[in-house]
């Protein structure tokens, strides 16, 4: 799998989303399970998929789909 | 006009400027919620209060905290509302609901990291949650402990809860978590209550430094009430752990659901201290008239961050003494402050004292 598809399983797996819904699309809770409870699901899938430590301020920060390739761009993660 | 307050560090701000930039935004906060709520009108009303020209922010009404139990109060359309907070009452009492809109959520999250950093650093850690998992389960709910948890979890890295759901405590995994992280920081976090019936009652029961916890920063609030009934001080709070598992970096918290965000965090000292962005202000519960300096009496509390209900200036049902200002050994500017607990007469209603009064 390359980068883009690890990111966009993490999103589907940690607001259990179908393999239909267009990720792309995704905001802070916009959807459901994107609450505080599956930000920080998802930030734990984050870290130890592409093995980093984010930052408090970019765990914040981390508003949209589009937000987190950007933030994850800072800790050398290629898409 | 936030940013001005996330640019500085958070214990920064000597009284003289730190009263200006306050006053500015309680100021502006009171004319929004004046606008926007009519219950809040109402009573600014009832009390000849009209937000025109800016005044010193002691002058601003305050509302009782228990009004948010009484009344569904908010200041922007129930459609932006998007997070409801509740104080955990027990049955029989009624809960505080406080309406949370995307930006006074963040700006919670961005004051809290910005307060709890100054005290762990800016690295996350390994962290210990003392409490059982089911506590944050009803995501749409949160209480207050539930909150709590969430608000903290952001410091963590790798997690671990302590306790089991049955209040068991989770000792091979904890020593497991232990083994795993031994040349790291730990940050554990809890209930102060919690703590001390499920966690440090535990581990009494076994030999001290089973679990090696001297390189760990613990934060912990919720309330004192039902260990001073136990008759444990803070003191010997501190003491007993460091007995048992040798931790000694240990901060208390007071806050309240109601303003959530900002915390009043315990220094080396002892003291409790007001950040840029909060500040209390203790009243004389004979006419509620300002207290100097060292006067016991009831804790107001003003918070520069609700914008999406009134919650920017309210009367606990707290007593406290301000201890001093801009002088804590600690260094940090601010006020500094002690609570006492709960004003005679007043409804019990410390989070982790909810759960206690199980017990």
């Amino acid at each position: 799998m390359n980068n883009t598809e690890k990111y966009d399983q993490i999103m589907r797996e940690s607001f259990e989303l179908d393999e239909s819904f267009d990720v792309t699309t995704l905001v802070y809770q916009g959807v459901e399970k994107w609450d505080s409870v599956g930000h920080m699901t998802m930030v734990a899938m984050l870290e130890e998929t592409f093995d980093i430590m984010m930052d408090t301020d970019d765990i914040i920060d981390f508003s949209s789909y589009e937000k987190g390739k950007e933030i994850l761009g800072k800790y050398g993660i290629e898409f | 006009m936030m940013d001005t307050f996330f640019d500085k560090e958070p214990y920064e701000l000597s009284r003289e400027d730190k009263h200006k930039l306050l006053s500015s935004r309680l100021n502006a906060l009171t004319k929004e919620h004046y606008v926007n709520c009519p219950q809040y009108k109402a009573m600014c009303d009832a009390l000849g209060f009209v937000p025109e020209d800016d005044v010193p922010y002691e002058e601003l009404p305050y509302l009782p905290v228990s009004l948010f139990k009484k009344l569904d109060l908010m200041s922007v359309p129930r459609e932006e509302i998007f997070k409801t907070m509740t104080s955990s009452g027990t049955s029989g009492q009624a809960v505080s609901k406080i309406y949370l809109d995307r930006e006074t959520s963040s700006l919670q999250q961005k004051t809290l990291v910005k307060i709890v950093s100054s005290f762990t650093g800016a690295n996350r850690m390994p962290m210990i949650i003392i409490d059982c998992p089911s506590v944050v389960k009803n995501r749409a709910m949160f209480s207050a402990r539930g909150a709590g948890i969430l608000g903290f979890s952001m410091f963590g890295t790798k997690k671990i809860y302590a306790l089991d759901d049955d209040m068991k405590l989770n000792l091979e995994e904890l020593k497991g978590f232990l083994e795993e992280h031994k040349d790291e920081k730990i940050l554990l976090f809890g209930f102060t209550f919690m703590i001390w019936q499920h966690f440090y009652k535990e581990l009494l029961k076994i030999d001290s430094m089973t679990l090696d916890l001297s390189n760990a920063i613990l934060i912990h609030g919720g309330g004192w009430k039902k260990l001073v009934s136990e008759q444990v001080s803070a003191e010997d709070f501190h003491k007993r752990l460091e007995e048992v598992c040798g931790l000694h970096d240990i901060h208390d918290y007071y806050g309240m659901v109601e303003q959530t965000g900002c915390i009043y965090m315990e220094c080396e000292c002892g003291h409790l201290h007001a950040s840029n962005f909060s500040d209390i202000i203790i009243r004389d519960p004979a006419d509620l008239s300002v207290c100097e300096f060292g006067k016991r009496g009831i804790i107001q509390v003003v918070s520069s961050l609700p914008q999406s209900y009134p919650g920017h200036s309210l009367l606990t049902e707290d007593e406290g003494t301000v201890l001093g200002e801009d002088d804590c050994p600690c260094g940090k500017k601010g006020k500094y402050f002690a609570v006492h607990g709960r004003l005679k007469n007043a409804e019990i209603r410390g989070c982790s004292d909810t759960y206690a009064a199980k017990f």
